[in-house]
């Protein structure tokens, strides 16, 4: 459904006098399959907004080709914006204007008749429970019901894929979990979904397959589950003082048992361990044994962040 | 025929947001009519005019060419508005005519402009202003192509500079000289020679000399097709830019 080789996008900024160029996307291949939800995790600043906006055909790409929904990006961006929705990340709809009128000017400027549009405006509207608001100027709208508001506007022409750019950063729990069964019904409803994401537990819990994008580049791909099944065992996770730190680490890292270890921001390391059943007393062990403090210790199955960390060095968490 | 049906999409949906807010139908209405009633008194003495009818025969049309200018060039605070709310880049993502984009809204500019305008010229025919019909016509397509013109500039820099904060020192710094060397609020005739020399330069001069040609019945006089070709021709110009930063930053 979206297939992209070599997506390439570079911004030039100016700091005072001097200009840099910033690579912002340095070559993204995906191939996103129909039906699926396919999630773009990565920190902020990672080329995730620049490469859905590419994709949306709101920047140019600077090189690379891509195919949308059967049309060519490059050469035929009017047709890709035929076929596809697009939902941004700061908010699409105007304070003063109610959410019918917002979704009836949107299906008109796709182009669909006045009396067609009002019908499709108003089965949007009881799709999404926003009957009740529906003639209610949008800035009377709760966070939740307004985001509900944008994502009917973006798939109002029923395109066969929507972009959704961060889709619940800002939301309450309660309104972010509604807005994961509205993204699952959407793609009950046969259309492709494509969203952002620097929740882990949003990439993990709502996406077929994610793509890890860092500095630009994506560097995994696969379902939640492949992915944290590269890596194998357990992950202990101890909290310790700044000083201590450094020197547990160099303790531990000789271990034979340690397959991997990364220190973390504020005096935390991640070990990857084969079992953590047996690893843990053989680290208390040892860190006793130095005369340390240890403030925590935990023990978890790999999770996504730990696939992040692995590629990138970083923990998601923490940038 | 998709330009004017999406021109006509836009210009509906934003007269109706205008309509909507009474304040500023109040606001547009409300301003003029204060200089109609608390300025304009002070004319018939200050021009030596004959009558009061006189003294509105001038000083009416300038303040129309006045709102016409200072209308649309504030016209680009509310396209900022709505680059920041994000409804543009939602425009921007649907196939609709970039070109309707502007042109729906400059439209609905236009109309707006002309609504003031008819308000204040009837509160002047209560005080005995008299204008034929045609020529008042003709006065108010002069009207209509300077407010296309300036609010399509005003969008066009909008777009450019996206702030606010840039936008109100330029229009501000734009508008005053334009002001001053167009002999709006009094005629140029009491200027001195080099003030009327740099005058001649300014396109809105020939304007309200038109415009008051108009007025006064003179329809014949040269000012009135100098001025609405000076215009015209700087309308499509202004039309023509405005809509290229359309059409290059809501590609």
């Amino acid at each position: 459904m979206i297939e992209t080789r070599g997506l390439r996008k570079s911004f030039r900024s100016r700091a005072g006098r001097e200009t840099k160029t910033v690579e912002a996307v340095r070559g993204v291949d995906l191939d996103v399959s129909a039906g699926e939800i396919f999630g773009f995790l990565g920190p902020n600043g990672a080329g995730k907004t620049t490469t859905l906006r590419m994709l949306a055909t709101l920047i140019e790409p600077d090189g690379g080709q891509a195919t949308i929904a059967g049309a060519d990006l490059l050469k035929n961006p009017g047709e890709v914006r035929r076929r596809i929705g697009y939902v941004a990340q700061g908010g699409s709809t105007w304070d003063e204007s109610t959410a019918r009128e917002e979704l009836v000017l949107q299906a008109r400027m796709y182009g669909i008749a006045k009396a067609e549009a009002q019908r499709r405006a108003a089965r949007a509207l009881e799709a999404f429970q926003l009957t009740e608001f529906a003639d209610r100027k949008c800035k009377t709208y709760s966070g939740g019901q307004r985001r509900r508001v944008e994502i009917a506007l973006g798939i109002i022409h029923e395109p066969k894929i929507v972009f959704l750019d961060e889709p619940t950063t800002g939301l309450d729990p309660q309104s972010r979990a509604h807005m994961w069964d509205e993204i699952r019904r959407l793609r009950t409803d046969g259309m492709t979904v494509f969203i952002t994401t620097h929740y882990l537990d949003e990439a993990d819990a709502l996406c077929d397959r994610i793509a890890i994008m860092d500095h630009g580049e994506v560097v995994a791909e696969g379902t939640p589950a492949e992915l944290k099944r590269e890596i194998s065992g357990d992950v202990v996770q101890v909290g310790l003082d700044l000083t201590a730190a450094n020197a547990v680490g160099k303790l531990l890292e000789g271990e034979e048992y340690v397959n991997r270890l990364e220190p973390l921001d504020e005096g935390a390391l991640r070990l990857f361990v084969d079992d953590g059943a047996t690893a843990i007393p053989r680290i208390l062990r040892r860190i006793d044994g130095a005369g340390l403090d240890l403030k925590s210790i935990e023990l978890h199955r790999p999770s996504l962040d730990d696939v992040f960390l692995t590629k990138t060095g970083r923990s998601l968490r923490e940038s | 025929m998709k330009l004017a049906r999406d021109t006509w999409l836009i210009f509906q949906r934003q007269l109706h947001l205008l309509l909507r807010n009474p304040v500023w139908v109040f606001v547009g209405v409300f301003q003029p009519v204060m200089y109609l009633l608390l300025f304009a008194p002070l004319l018939k003495p200050a021009l030596n005019a004959p009558t009061q009818a006189e003294a509105y025969k001038i000083f009416v049309p300038g303040l129309l060419v006045l709102l016409a200018i200072f209308g649309g060039l504030f016209q680009g605070f509310g396209l900022i508005a709505e680059l920041r709310a994000g409804v543009i880049e939602r425009s921007r993502v649907t196939p609709v005519s970039r070109l309707a984009l502007l042109l729906g809204r400059s439209l609905r500019d236009v109309v707006s402009l002309l609504a003031q305008a008819v308000i204040i010229t009837v509160l002047a025919l209560l005080f005995d202003l008299r204008v034929f019909i045609g020529d008042l016509l003709l006065a108010y397509l002069m009207l209509a192509l300077i407010a296309l013109m300036t609010s399509a500039v005003s969008y066009g820099v909008a777009l450019k500079v996206k702030s606010e904060d840039a936008l109100a020192p330029l229009m501000n710094t734009v508008a005053q000289p334009v002001l001053l060397l167009s002999g709006i609020l009094l005629p140029l005739a009491f200027a001195p020679g080099w003030l009327q020399g740099i005058a001649r330069w300014n396109p809105f001069s020939w304007a309200v000399d038109g415009t008051r040609a108009l007025f006064n019945g003179d329809i014949g006089n040269d000012r009135v097709w100098q001025g609405l070709t000076i215009i015209t021709v700087l309308a499509a110009a202004g039309v023509f830019w405005a809509a290229r930063q359309f059409a290059r930053s809501v590609r």
